[in-house]
């Protein structure tokens, strides 16, 4: 069942349009330090963090570009001044971005960036029966978490990054951020490269089959990085789209089914007569359609017509499960992306890291909003919300408010994502100074 | 980080140019024994040009090694644009590179070898010097050489090329036998149609970071992991290709930063800026001012006959001049100029020039006042007068970046200086080939739109030289229009060679 989502609970004192409550959340709950150390990789200020461009959305509509700052202590001071209703990140320019018009116009150039990305629930509106539009649920979360699956495991495995941040976009969708050395530094022609190898599936609304990805050779195999993605997804596939939202259920279902699959007419036909009355299930079509393609393996395993087939159930799973990215967030390096942790403003919630390992289990409901945070921070000291590991209350002083609230649990992950981009950025400066040392010799 | 970088130690920093050509001290006596053979400093066909030349250039070298090299790219650089398909764009691009920039490989026989290649190198570094100066200009020229050096790779002998390719040293990792046969199935999985595993065991593979090869990855045509894409043989040229992009690219920024010590030297920068603006143009700089004296093939032409040459022989700009002379009896000076020079090129004798614009200006114009101020400055531009230069025609980059036409001139490119409605209008009443609202006056009016003037007049001229000329071949053998003198030889020429072929099947 659609379960709606409106900023539930926050009571209007507490809303996310509230000047005041934004204030509040900047002044005591945002992870400055962290925020920091995440975006310039060590403690001293580096062109990292000052070189780097910051919008502010001002009030409902005004957008302030070109924002830099030389440090922590100014960025934390400009947003108490002109406490935005959001924030984005942009690239890293090779002049401090608020000193542009000190120089002629095209000498401002976009030099390092995260690499980006960006998966909205909007694009699995053909694909998703519970919900539709800016609602989402646990239910078709489940595309997004397979997705996350997917990608994650692809630009490690294959690609060779290590730092990938996820975070929650507040409402209906995820983000990813690397930050690997050379994930920042990657230009922008390379950035599409892999853009479009993760392209799989392409097309709009009037497409049918979306994805294409054989070359035009419909027995050929596919290649070996997405079939490692097709093995990902295939449970996920019966579980999500077969039981859970019933993909393929009345007609239009089968119609959808018969036009993805390579079969011949006469087994289309007696498919469409004998699925014709109401209450055979997507998960019984699918047996169907295996037990056909068994049938066709066992006449011969590499004739033309078990392969065309069999490639035309894994091009319907990709179609149904592969990642749909939104491609133009990550093409280039100066696309601007909402920062984590800051507030969404339809929904009051704070955009927080996501785990990998846990996000089949991820419920975005449940996320905390900022009238939540507020109001945990409002209770009397004593009666802290986090325990310590054995269940007792922690004896010591906490040192930030944060740690009095729910949003806790996903600040310790971010630190510990933000350590280990730290470490490893020390490590390569240490590689790159020993081997100047050694050519000192 | 992201280069595939090279171990060659001439590849250093150290040797990188300074100030551009002749910075580094090292000499090289070449062991050349005749006249042809490689030489030490030329071993090879293909260049990365990773050092300056070292010798003496004289500055008409410097001059014409460059003109010719900028010949090539800039028709390189017209070809990519006109989505040719691949068979006539390779045959195209092979003959301009015959012409200008040929390169022949060690087994030649009867080449100066050394001459040629050098010749090739310093026509690359002159250029380098005169498009470093703006990102347009590099990414031009690394778009344009990249290409010339991808077909000189793909054209090069398998085994002198596989003895460069060492010589370079790259930092590519073979992908021994072990680690191929256990990445089987995945490099398989990512030959073409109809290849097998065992094709896989026989060939030779190495392995990148992904991003050093972006083309073979966004059509997925490699199997990547751990950071790493496993390339086959057949796609190395990518790389190669990557690492030529990415050093020209370092080496440009570099020279730009070391330029301005260059802009002393008051010999060399008018014929660097020529340079550059002609790139920017389109249009390949002029080597010759043959026009500039009466072609003396060209037959002498009367002023009775310049309105039926005009409506069968002229470029846009200079129909659009001869119409307005028409029309209005009167011209202002840039535009005299302009279109007096094409006549007199063309080969309107003095006498016949003077009863042409006497006509022309008709009864507007007193005799007395003709012949006061008109006549003297026709005279003049024949070199009859004052300091008897004899002036050149107007070549289409002068015409398109020189005096801009201001309300009542009607001088300029009209491709480049009318509105799409009023080039529109001007094409269709000059050329009735040319239909309103039609496919081929679309493409014109695309080309426009991208600046590619002298594109869309060559496309014009090809549209209204249909049995002489198809598409993609130009003026002919794929040159573009840089003149509009040659524009009009070439139509005439073409009209006569139809007619020479039309007559022998009268006579039965
Ligand atoms: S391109 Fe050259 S010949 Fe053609 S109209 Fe322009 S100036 Fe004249
Ligand atoms: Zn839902």
């Amino acid at each position: 069942m659609p379960v709606p989502m409106p900023a539930q609970g926050i009571g209007h004192c507490h809303s996310a349009k509230s000047p005041e409550v934004m204030l509040a959340f900047y002044r005591r709950l945002f992870p400055y330090k962290p925020f920091f150390l995440w975006l310039n990789q060590e403690h001293v200020p580096s062109r990292l963090f000052t070189h780097r461009e910051f919008a502010f959305t001002l009030g409902e509509s005004t957008y302030v570009r070109y924002n830099s700052f030389n440090n922590v202590e100014d960025f934390k001071k400009e947003i108490l001044r002109a406490n935005p209703t959001r924030f984005e990140i942009g690239p890293i320019y090779n002049v401090r971005p608020r000193d542009r018009k000190s120089v002629p116009q095209h000498v401002l150039r976009p030099e390092l960036r995260e690499l980006v990305f960006d998966i909205d629930m909007t694009d699995y509106d053909e694909v998703r029966t519970c919900c539709s539009g800016g609602n989402i649920c646990r239910r078709c979360w489940g595309f997004i978490a397979a997705a996350v699956k997917v990608l994650d495991q692809s630009l490690r495995d294959s690609f060779g990054f290590k730092h990938l941040l996820w975070v929650y976009s507040g409402r209906r969708g995820i983000h990813c951020w690397i930050s690997d050395r050379h994930a920042l530094s990657l230009t922008d022609d390379q950035r599409r490269s892999l853009v479009q190898f993760l392209e799989v599936v392409k097309g709009g609304k009037e497409v049918a089959k979306k994805v294409n990805v054989r070359n035009g050779n419909d027995i050929g195999p596919l290649n070996a990085n997405i079939e490692h993605a097709l093995d990902t997804i295939k449970a996920d596939f019966v579980r999500i789209a077969l039981m859970d939202q019933n993909c393929f259920a009345e007609e239009k279902g089968t119609e959808t089914l018969l036009s993805l699959l390579a079969v011949d007419r006469d087994t289309a036909d007696s498919w469409r007569r004998k699925w014709s009355s109401s209450g055979v299930s997507s998960m019984d079509k699918w047996q169907e359609i295996m037990s056909y393609g068994a049938k066709l393996m066992k006449a011969g395993a590499n004739s033309a017509a078990f392969r065309k087939f069999s490639n035309s159930t894994e091009d319907l799973i990709l179609q149904y499960m592969y990642p749909r990215i939104d491609a133009e967030v990550s093409k280039r390096r100066n696309h601007l992306l909402k920062s984590p942790f800051v507030i969404h403003p339809g929904t009051g919630r704070v955009c927080v890291p996501v785990e990998v390992s846990k996000v089949d289990d991820f419920e975005p409901t449940a996320v905390p909003t900022v009238g939540q945070l507020l109001r945990e921070l409002d209770r009397p000291a004593g009666n802290p919300a986090v325990k310590g590991e054995d269940g007792q209350d922690e004896a010591r002083k906490l040192e930030h408010d944060y740690e009095r609230t729910s949003l806790k649990p996903y600040i310790d992950l971010f630190e510990k994502h933000v350590t280990a981009v730290m470490r490893d950025n020390r490590e390569a400066k240490k590689v790159v100074q020993d081997s100047k040392v050694s050519l000192d010799f | 980080m992201f280069k595939a970088t090279s171990r060659n130690p001439q590849a250093g920093p150290s040797s990188r140019p300074g100030s551009g050509l002749g910075s580094n001290p090292e000499v090289k006596i070449n062991r050349r024994l005749s006249g042809s053979g490689p030489s030490s400093r030329y071993p090879y066909r293909l260049n990365f040009y990773e050092r300056p030349p070292t010798m003496d250039i004289t500055l008409e070298e410097f001059e014409i090694f460059a003109i010719s090299r900028l010949k090539v790219l800039t028709q390189i650089h017209a070809l990519l644009d006109r989505s040719l398909p691949p068979q006539q764009y390779r045959e195209l691009l092979s003959s301009t590179v015959k012409q200008h920039a040929a390169l022949s490989s060690n087994t030649a026989r009867n080449v100066r070898l050394d001459e040629e290649r050098r010749r090739d190198e310093v026509g690359h570094w002159v250029l380098r010097l005169a498009f470093c100066r703006s990102p347009d200009l590099r990414e031009k020229f690394i778009k344009t050489e990249s290409e010339l050096f991808r077909w000189r790779f793909e054209t090069d002998d398998a085994v002198e090329k596989q003895e460069w390719l060492k010589s370079l040293r790259f930092d590519w990792v073979t992908v021994d036998q072990a680690e191929k046969s256990l990445l089987l199935k995945n490099l398989a999985s990512c030959l073409p149609k109809n290849a097998n595993e065992s094709q896989v065991m026989g060939d030779h593979y190495v392995k990148v970071p992904w991003y050093t090869v972006p083309d073979l990855v966004s059509t997925r045509r490699v199997y990547i992991t751990g950071g790493n894409a496993y390339v086959p043989q057949a796609y190395q040229i990518s790389l190669v290709l990557q690492a030529f992009r990415e050093r020209l690219g370092k080496a440009l920024e570099m020279t730009a930063k070391s330029l301005p010590r260059m802009d002393e030297d008051d010999r060399l920068m008018p014929i660097l800026s020529h340079l550059s603006l002609s790139f920017l143009t389109n249009i390949s700089a002029n080597d010759n001012n043959f026009f500039g004296e009466q072609d003396p093939n060209s037959e002498k032409v009367t002023a009775d006959m310049v309105d039926a040459l005009a409506v069968k022989h002229f470029p846009a700009c200079q129909y659009n001049l001869w119409r307005r002379l028409k029309r209005d009896r009167h011209l202002k000076h840039y535009g005299r100029l302009q279109f007096g020079l094409f006549l007199k090129a063309l080969g309107l004798p003095l006498d016949e020039a003077l009863v042409y614009w006497r006509r022309g200006y008709g009864q507007t114009m007193s005799d007395d006042k003709f012949n006061k101020e008109y006549k003297y400055n026709i005279r003049h531009s024949y070199g009859q007068e004052g300091k008897r230069t004899n002036y050149p025609a107007k070549s289409c980059q002068q015409i398109l970046t020189g005096a801009q036409p201001g309300a009542q001139d009607s001088h300029g490119c009209p491709y480049r200086h009318f509105a799409p409605e009023q080039l529109q209008q001007l094409l269709v009443e000059a050329y009735p080939v040319i239909q309103v609202g039609s496919l081929e006056l679309r493409e014109v009016m695309d080309s426009v739109k991208k600046t590619h003037y002298h594109v869309a007049c060559t496309r014009v001229f090809e549209l209204t030289h249909p049995g002489n000329v198809k598409k993609g071949e130009g003026i002919g053998g794929g040159n573009m229009v840089n003149h509009p003198n040659e524009y009009y030889n070439k139509s005439l020429e073409y009209e006569k060679e139809s007619k020479g072929m039309a007559e022998p099947m009268q006579t039965d």
